[in-house]
């Protein structure tokens, strides 16, 4: 029986990539925070996991439509441009920022320990994989 | 790596603030500079922050996906254009002739909020970068 990463990592692999680009997304956000004008951002975890499966499942992603060979793919990638959203907030200041910093860093602190969670996850199941080839 | 990416976002929103604490730091200094005339009396300055556009590789790639920008750009800094206070002062050796002398423009108050402002911006995006850096180096634990 061949060693499938794909199924042995699972859900994990592709948590921990979306978790590493929501924290860029949030970093941006709290590096903003004195940006007049500027609108915090973040992405719907969910629903962009949900979509990176689906896509893996062999469902085809939301793609643009080429009607020339000079066209690019997408500005933003499909997959992701429509998850990338602008929060509400909660009091809208003066200046038009709309970065909560507190809570930016509650939701990037709790962002780094989905983070770790899966690392480790992905970390046993490399374990589980060496200690079941070395057969001790 | 979207994780190396923080580095540069929280490394661009610390510099900036230090630009900040230094504009406010030479307001500060400044605030009890008189002069005679209207022209040489310093004003405070300001810097204007604005969102740094992601660069051509980062929008095109489409494996970055999510690019919202990639920290903050100090736009350039400004003087303010707040009225200068001018003082009666005809003891003064900076006096003119009519023995008015100008104070620049610098609101003590206001430049105490925003340098514990930018001291606190500062400290924050330390610890984002701080948190990266824990994230990157278990990243590199894998399979250990």
């Amino acid at each position: 029986m061949a060693i499938s990463f794909d199924k042995a990592l699972g859900i994990h692999e592709d948590a921990i990539g979306l978790r590493s680009k929501r924290a860029e997304v949030i970093a941006n956000n709290i590096a903003n925070a004195d940006t007049p004008n500027f609108q915090a951002r973040d992405i719907d975890f969910k629903s962009v996991l949900q979509g990176v499966q689906g896509a893996q499942q062999n469902q085809a992603p939301l793609k643009m439509v080429n009607t020339n060979a000079t066209h690019q793919d997408a500005v933003i990638h499909p997959d992701y441009a429509a998850e990338l959203l602008f929060r509400t907030p909660t009091q809208p200041s003066v200046d038009g920022n709309t970065v909560d910093v507190q809570e930016e860093m509650a939701r990037y602190t709790e962002n780094a320990l989905g983070y770790q969670a899966s690392f480790d996850f992905i970390n046993r199941k490399f374990k589980g994989l060496s200690s079941a080839i070395k057969g001790n | 790596m979207s994780l190396a990416n923080i580095f540069n976002i929280a490394g661009s929103a610390m510099s900036a603030q230090t630009i900040r604490l230094n504009t406010t730091a030479s307001n500060m200094a400044n605030a009890d500079s008189v002069s005679s005339s209207v022209g040489e009396t310093y004003r405070a300055r300001k810097p204007v922050f604005e969102l740094q556009a992601p660069s051509l590789e980062q929008v095109t790639d489409t494996d970055t996906g999510l690019v919202p920008g990639q920290g903050v750009h100090v736009a350039g800094i400004v003087e303010s254009q707040a009225p200068l206070r001018t003082a009666y002062e005809p003891s003064h050796p900076l006096a003119d002739e009519k023995g008015y002398v100008h104070y620049p423009n610098v609101n003590v108050v206001e430049e105490m909020a925003d340098m514990i402002s930018a001291s606190r911006s500062f400290q924050i995006n330390a610890e984002i970068m701080n948190t990266a850096k824990q994230m990157v180096q278990r990243a590199l634990t894998l399979g250990q």
